[in-house]
């Protein structure tokens, strides 16, 4: 770059190439932003549990007349859904009727409570419909940590041994639940 | 009509940019006269800025009337805000911050086109062409992608609001500070290509240069030591730094102005440096395009982003290519045939002002990779955050190596100088470091070694900072060598507070009852009680808190939690103790259920030293600035006189 | 700004308010200063993953309590905080960790420095007149 300086002897055929440095760097950067700028935006941070085994963790009950829920329940060789929600989110009344079509279709539901109370959860099921086997009450949003899930409402896809084979972030749409069928089916089958 | 006015007034401007750069293009044309065209063209110049000028009034007209039939004022204001947000209100958006960028652009125009008469013409016709064809991007922009003066029909009947963390004396006018600091180095890159186009890279484009590139860092070292204390006390955690991509695209401009600052200085008064000065000049600008295609385009998650759309980011793109491209092909087309500046060795003033630039250029390196990264590694499929840890453990040590050669710069000779005598000037800023750091060792206990040496660096540099001035007759000190010391001054200054603070503060998060006690670092704090309040558009939570040290009552307290309803936002007012020797920093939380309530409190030692460092850089930049400006007032005036003398005796 | 934004990203997110209060550890330290130091520093390092480019350790986000308190109680629980971040890392990805743990991908990263020093010195060397003369 200060090539204009360089001195007589083996200076200026260094700086040649320098010269032409700062364009290519410039190129660089610029094929850096021009990807970040057309690339599908996508901010959502997935859990790296997937493919992993479900922690260990008992949850008590939060709901009238269910059982809590413990990682036990997702290892008796029938695959499950596990759905991360909360009675104040608005996303998971969204996706109140999707849950109950699975549930229809014949999946087994367990649900996590995130940060609840036994009225407000008794009172949202109630109103929204329950799609639920159990519900867990986390508190203090330890399990969706050990999840890897960073908010509400996401749902889990667990084989019959307990393994993650699919995270859904976000509520879940009509034309999602096709696709969560899939994943059931196939996770009936061992990996 | 306010708003048509301004729509007419911008189209008008656009207009003569595109004459000014046809008009300068003809001029340079081989055979063509520069000089019987320049007249024309520094007229052009002047009246596009004047146009600029009035189409920004006419904004701020508009806002400043509330009326909501104009698109930009609905979507940004409310009849119900306070007088000077209205005001700001016209650069608290996307639209109205591209005008102003616009019109500070056109006032400088107009500015280099009245005042500057060293210049070759050719040199200063090609500057103002390169200067209009910079505005004609920003016109095509706001004309074309984001009109300010868009109406609304029908009009609503009140408007939406500005952002509440944008209603802060402070922030209404850090946007200006910093586009001056941009637009300031969009001359010195004009400068730069217009040189480049007429091969006139030398001592007379530096000083016409270098007050532009002055007043451009002070603006930058301002607005960013600005930004800083403002996240300080208005994110509420007490931290002054983040190395988030909107500061990290304030910093690098800042980084390259640094470097041209000095690389100027030495192609003005010793003809050194010719390719680098153009170089960084280039560098510069395009740091701060890339800063502002960063806040725009919202590539990157930012905290301080704000309406944020792609297909701006694609035209700021563009006009990136196009200016930094087209530039950077000149240079090195161009540069090769530029005729060599004064050489000189490793060890002498110069030497010191290359390894400055470079290691400046690192870090600007650094900086630029560590924010970019996130998307580089994304294309390979790895999601990944790039932040403290990292730029503190890179850049961290080669800013201290900088710190190194700043101390050891001005004390050496210009072209030679002996390594053993340099240390010898050197002895008693060594010492100094050495003592500091050992003082601080043994009186602080063991810290990390980063603040340990910044601490003990900082002492040092202090010391070095003023070894200029020894053995002078300080009345008769020229003004630029105060600047320089003063600048460095500050930074030592601010190293120094960085350093302490982060190695010596003291944390204290308690849920306390009104009553209970709460220490942190020998002061005593009560919460006294919690009371609501209401405000021009908020309402509030004011805990008042009295502090006192050894029994002594010493302040009494009042942060808040403050609801906005337009838009529905909470922020959290901390309240601040400054004392002496740093500053004691309070935060009221959330009410619990057992009925106490959370206090985060902070003692953070010399924390106030990082803003008055920075303070300090720019009154020195100011300082030299002046001098300059002042020698060369005096130089024209003496020879005036003589051809007045002279006039006189051939009659 | 920052914990406005948040605030506002969290209100799109969830529109409502958890309905529990956070663990006492998400706003009070630790007994053991030592213990409190590293934690502290640990969360610095964290990124809070529903803010907009925070760490856990300046947010006012519900999360970032929930992930400070997590902090605290594995630290006072005898833990490194290099097996918390591994913890964290485990579920998360890198992208929890602002410092980028190396890997293939982040090689480049990690190197850059040191090439851009190579490079500057390079430079330097090639615009210095020899001594000596």
């Amino acid at each position: 770059m200060s090539a204009g300086e360089t001195a007589t002897g083996a200076g200026p055929r260094r700086a040649r190439w320098l010269l032409w440095l700062p364009l290519c760097a410039f190129g660089l950067v610029l094929a850096v932003v021009l990807w970040g700028l057309w690339r599908p935006a996508d901010r959502t941070v997935y859990s790296a549990m997937v493919g992993k085994p479900l922690p260990e963790f008992t949850l008590p009950a939060i709901a009238p007349g269910k059982p809590g829920v413990s990682s036990a329940d997702f290892r008796r060789g029938t695959p499950r859904l596990l759905n991360v929600f909360a009675s104040w989110c608005v996303p998971c009344v969204a996706e109140a009727p999707q849950l109950l079509t699975l549930r229809a279709a014949g999946v087994p539901i367990d649900a996590v409570a995130i940060k609840d109370t036994p009225a407000d959860v008794a009172a949202f099921l109630q109103r929204h419909g329950d799609p639920y086997a159990s519900v867990g009450s986390d508190p203090h949003s330890r399990l969706q940590l050990a999840l890897g899930s960073s908010g509400v409402p996401e749902t889990f896809v667990v084989d019959g041994q307990g393994v993650i084979r699919l995270q859904h972030v976000g509520d879940i749409r009509a034309d999602d639940v096709p696709a969560l069928l899939r994943a059931l089916a196939e996770a009936r089958s061992p990996r | 009509m306010t708003a048509e006015t301004g729509l007419v007034a911008l189209w008008l401007a656009a207009a003569l940019a595109l004459a000014q750069l046809v008009l300068g293009a003809l001029a340079l044309k081989p055979g063509a006269d520069a000089a019987r065209a320049a007249p024309t063209v520094r007229a052009v110049a002047t009246v596009q800025g004047a146009l600029a000028l009035v189409a920004m009034a006419a904004l701020i007209a508009a806002f400043l009337a509330s009326d909501m039939s104009v698109a930009l004022v609905a979507a940004n204001s409310h009849s119900m805000k306070p007088w000077l947000y209205k005001f700001a209100g016209a650069w608290g958006n996307h639209e109205g911050s591209m005008l102003l960028w616009v019109t500070i652009l056109g006032l400088a125009g107009a500015a280099v086109a009245r005042l500057e008469h060293r210049l070759r013409a050719d040199t200063l016709v090609a500057t103002l062409a390169a200067q209009a064809t910079i505005a004609l991007g920003f016109y095509a922009f706001l004309l074309f992608a984001s009109n300010p003066f868009a109406r609304l029909d029908p009009a609503p009947a009140d408007g939406a609001g500005l952002n509440p963390l944008l209603q802060d004396p402070g922030l209404a006018f850090h946007p200006p500070t910093l586009y001056a600091g941009y637009v300031g180095l969009s001359v010195a890159f004009s400068f730069a290509v217009g040189a480049l186009v007429t091969r006139d890279v030398g001592t007379g484009f530096a000083r016409a240069m270098r007050p532009w590139v002055l007043g451009a860092w002070i603006f930058l070292t301002l607005g960013i030591t600005a930004g800083s204390y403002w996240a300080y006390y208005e994110l509420g955690w007490g931290g002054w730094w983040f190395w988030d991509p909107v500061e990290n695209a304030s910093l690098m401009p800042w980084l390259a102005a640094t470097a041209l600052l000095h690389s100027v200085s030495v192609l003005a008064t010793r003809d050194g440096l010719r390719a680098w000065t153009v170089m960084l000049a280039v560098v510069a600008f395009s740091m701060s395009m890339i800063g502002t295609f960063l806040v725009r385009s919202g590539i990157l998650t930012s905290v301080h982003a704000f309406a944020v759309d792609p297909r701006r980011g694609a035209f700021i793109l563009a006009l990136l290519v196009i200016y930094i491209g087209g530039a950077l092909l000149l240079f090195g087309l161009r540069i090769g045939t530029v005729r060599q500046g004064k050489l000189f060795e490793a060890v002498s003033r110069e030497g010191a002002l290359v390894a400055n630039n470079l290691l400046l250029t690192v870090i600007l390196g650094i900086v630029l990779i560590g924010t970019f990264y996130p998307i580089v590694a994304a294309a390979m499929g790895v999601q990944l955050s790039v932040g403290p840890p990292f730029f503190d453990s890179t850049a961290g040590p080669v800013a201290l190596l900088l710190v190194a050669v700043l101390a050891a710069g001005p004390v050496m000779r210009w072209r030679r100088d002996e390594a053993g005598e340099v240390a010898q000037r050197l002895f008693p800023a060594i010492a100094a470091t050495l003592f500091a750091g050992v003082g601080a060792f043994v009186l602080g206990g063991p810290i990390a070694p980063l603040p340990l040496l910044g601490i003990a660096l900082g002492v040092g540099l202090a010391v070095a900072s003023v070894a200029p001035l020894a053995k002078r007759d300080l009345r008769r000190a020229p003004l630029q060598l105060w600047g320089m010391v003063v600048a460095h001054l500050g930074v030592a200054v601010a190293l120094i507070g960085m350093a302490a603070s982060t190695a010596y503060t003291q944390e204290r998060l308690v849920a306390v009852g009104t009553g209970d006690p709460a220490r942190v670092a020998g002061f005593t704090v009560r919460l006294e009680g919690v009371r609501p309040l209401v405000g021009d558009n908020w309402t509030a939570l004011e805990g008042r808190l009295a502090v006192t040290l050894d029994d002594a009552p010493v302040a009494v307290l009042r942060p808040q939690v403050r609801y906005f309803t337009t838009p529905v936002t909470t922020t959290n007012e901390s309240a601040i103790l400054t004392r002496w020797d740093g500053q004691l920093y309070a935060v009221l939380g959330t009410l619990g259920e057992d009925g106490r309530w959370q206090l985060r409190l902070w003692w953070k030692p010399m924390v106030t030293l990082i803003w008055f460092g920075g303070f300090l850089i720019a009154l020195g930049g100011a300082l030299a600035l002046v001098g300059h400006q002042w020698r060369l007032w005096r130089q024209r005036r003496r020879a005036d006189d003589l051809a007045e003398a002279t006039a006189w005796g051939a009659a | 700004m920052r914990r406005a934004v948040a605030s506002l990203a969290l209100l799109l997110a969830a529109p409502a308010v958890a309905q529990t209060a956070l663990p006492p550890l998400a706003y009070t330290q630790l007994r053991d200063p030592e213990q409190e130091r590293r934690a502290r520093a640990l969360m610095e390092t964290l990124r809070c993953l529903v803010c907009q480019g925070q760490s856990i350790a300046d947010s006012d986000a519900d999360m970032a309590g929930e992930m400070r308190a997590l902090v605290r109680q594995r630290v006072a629980a005898g833990e490194t905080p290099r097996q918390v971040r591994d913890w964290l890392i485990a579920r998360y990805g890198d992208y929890v960790s602002y410092d980028p743990p190396v890997s293939r991908a982040t090689l480049p990263l990690w190197l850059a420095p040191l090439v851009l020093l190579a490079l500057g010195v390079l430079v330097a060397r090639g615009s210095f007149r020899r001594r000596g003369r």
